[in-house]
């Protein structure tokens, strides 16, 4: 354990600032994400959310500031590396491996925490072959978690719209996340389906996940998260608990304009 | 006629079923080169030889195209560095004799080392661009090989190099007429048991591979290459490790060529013959082993068949009316369009599309 996790601390980013050719995508953000926290993000289209998401999980690297997640810094790390010390996402349009069954995707998820080789694959050997079971295993009990058992030998691509995000965090459960962050989880969805989404969210969180949600489902965030950050043109103009953020006049005036207020 | 459909099915799961069909597909392999040495004669065996040593090509093509999506022009290449390897360790020219047990690994490695030194830059390309790095490649191979005669005389350059070792396990020679319990077998039946080992061993390996992390690696960056990324896959491996791979069945499939032969010349790794592989991969349909393998034996029997277009012309009308030769490029050509229009997913594609239907779970 280091010192950061004592205290609570699981992601720190300080002074994020990035650009596309001249256009200020973000510009100087800093936010710290607790342990077993619901983190919200939320700002208007073109905000930089997605943006941010990208630079936490590797695609991008960013042109200024640092990103501390659990004691280790990120910057210059591949996505992979970062996936491998403990954060998981999803995607804004939807990326799945269209032509495997939903449980070939969590199966692939669990990539990075299995390590059978050429050799292993090819003899097959006792302890590869333990673990291609243990891997099937995971999947198909996160496929389950995630409602969505009954689908398992479904091609992702024939699946619904809503079976699909939910399949996209079967996936990214399957690495072990620390740190599990979703980008608009709920878009498409209707709200019985979003109802479920919440419960599931809520249970991954009693496990021990922590989340980092951008949302564009008010009420889902409101009643979700712990903590919400707004972003508006690449700036953070408020960071604080629901209520907090709700009231704040910069929030009101930037987003969430007469619809909450 | 469903009710015998589902009794088919039924029975297509059994256990013994299952061995039932391996006996006698087995059973089929080994006996066909003497049914078709004596039905179709000799030089049809040698064509199964060859039909062989393309499926090895295909399933290692297939593991680049199919499998990772990756789309490579020059992967007779890796064929060229096998079968020159060979012959340069087991001929005359440099008076090097090393055991068969030797090369065969070491053409697999040599050549999977070329796999890696030609994904190494092309790692950040895909598609077309891909496509036409990786043909530079294969032209670069083979005009080395066609220059390599000066300064220093290397692989005698466009004349080749001759009198090959030909393949020995310890005393037996597989170019030798040979007496075994009372059975004749010919050089080309000797290789056919040879090269029928070697296929079944990558087929084996091919599907071991594919039902392995790896393999499911590899389809995931086929898929979405970011998502294989934010899955925590190392995409830059996945991909060197499927050029290897793909290499190294090329360099085995080599070297088993110059032994066969006892020739090579830069000649036989024409762009063409990279097309033609990749041709059995697409047409067999990509990614399926079996299909895959079909696609192979489909197009090394198909262009020997036509051959037989001339003495058909002679037959009907007497006389050659169009010569033989554009003929049969012509008859191939349209062909591969016509499957290709009518089944675009090859002829044998893989069933997922069937699984997803039957919602059982295996397990
Ligand atoms: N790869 C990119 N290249 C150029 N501009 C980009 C890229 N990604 C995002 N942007 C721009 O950055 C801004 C923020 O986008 P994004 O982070 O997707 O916003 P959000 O997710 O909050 O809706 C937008 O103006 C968008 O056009
Ligand atoms: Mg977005």
């Amino acid at each position: 354990m280091t010192s950061s996790t004592e205290s609570g601390l699981l992601l720190k980013a300080s002074g994020i600032s990035k650009h596309f050719g001249g256009l200020a995508a973000l510009m100087d953000v800093s936010l710290t994400i607790h342990h077993k926290e619901i983190y919200g993000l939320i700002g208007p289209n073109g905000a930089g959310k997605t943006t941010l998401f990208n630079l936490l999980t590797g695609l991008y690297s960013a042109d200024a500031g640092t990103i501390t997640f659990d004691g280790i810094n990120l910057s210059g790390k591949q996505p992979h590396e970062v996936t491998q010390t403990g954060i998981a996402r999803t995607f804004q349009n939807i990326r799945l491996f269209a032509n495997m069954t939903a449980l070939e995707n969590v199966m692939v998820g669990r990539s990075v925490r299995t390590h059978a080789g050429v050799f292993g694959a090819i003899l097959l050997n006792q302890k590869t072959r333990d673990e291609e079971r243990a891997i099937r295993h995971r999947a198909k009990e996160l496929l389950i978690y995630t409602g969505i058992g009954h689908h398992s030998q479904m091609l992702a691509k024939n699946m619904s719209y809503g079976d699909q995000r939910r399949l996209e965090i079967a996936r990214a459960l399957a690495t072990d996340p620390k740190l599990l962050a979703l980008d608009e989880p709920a878009a498409g969805m209707n709200a019985t389906e979003t109802a479920a989404l919440r419960k599931l969210l809520e249970s991954i969180r009693l496990s021990g996940v922590t989340i980092l949600l951008i949302e564009h489902d008010v009420k889902l965030v409101m009643g979700l998260c712990d903590r919400v950050a707004v972003l508006d043109y690449g700036k953070k103009i408020a960071e604080g608990t629901p209520t907090e953020v709700r009231r704040d006049p910069a929030v009101i005036e930037a987003y969430l304009g007469g619809a909450i207020a | 006629m469903s009710d015998l459909l589902t009794h088919w099915r039924k029975f297509k799961r059994e256990p013994y079923a299952v061995w039932l069909g391996f006996a006698l597909i087995g059973f089929a392999l080994v006996l066909l080169p003497f049914a078709t040495d004596a039905a179709m004669g000799r030089s049809w065996v040698r064509i199964l030889d060859h039909t062989l040593l393309y499926i090895m090509l295909a399933l290692g093509l297939n593991i680049v195209v199919g499998f990772a999506g990756l789309l490579d022009l020059g992967y007779v290449a890796f064929f060229a560095v096998g079968a020159y390897l060979y012959a340069l360790l087991a001929s005359p020219q440099f008076d090097l004799h090393l055991p068969f047990w030797t090369l065969l690994p070491l053409g697999a490695l040599v050549a999977c080392m070329f796999g890696v030194l030609l994904g190494a830059p092309t790692l950040r390309l895909r598609g077309d661009y891909l496509a036409i790095v990786t043909l530079g490649f294969g032209e670069i191979i083979r005009i080395f090989l066609n220059n390599l005669n000066a300064p220093v005389n290397i692989t005698n350059g466009p004349q080749g190099l001759n009198m090959i070792d030909p393949i020995m396990i310890g005393d037996f020679s597989f170019s030798r007429t040979q007496q075994i319990l009372g059975i004749t077998f010919s050089s080309v039946h000797n290789y056919y048991y040879l090269f029928l080992a070697l296929t079944l061993l990558i087929i084996f390996i091919s599907i071991r591979l594919e039902n392995s992390r790896i393999g499911r690696a590899w389809v995931a960056v086929r898929e979405d290459e970011v998502a294989a990324q934010a899955m925590g896959i190392n995409t830059r491996n996945v991909k060197l490790l499927a050029f290897a791979m793909g290499a190294s069945f090329g360099g085995v499939s080599g070297g088993l060529f110059a032994g066969f032969q006892g020739f090579v010349s830069p000649e036989s790794f024409h762009l063409t013959e990279s097309i033609m592989v990749l041709c059995m991969v697409v047409l067999g349909g990509m990614g399926h082993i079996p299909g895959v393998i079909l696609g192979a034996v489909l197009l090394s029997i198909l262009p020997e068949a036509l051959r037989y277009i001339g003495p058909l012309e002679e037959a009907l009308f007497g006389r050659v009316i169009v010569d033989p030769a554009d003929l049969r490029l012509l008859i191939l050509g349209l062909a591969m369009v016509l499957i290709m229009l009518l089944r675009p997913a090859g002829l044998w594609p893989s069933p997922v599309q069937r699984r997803e239907f039957s919602h059982h779970d295996e397990s």
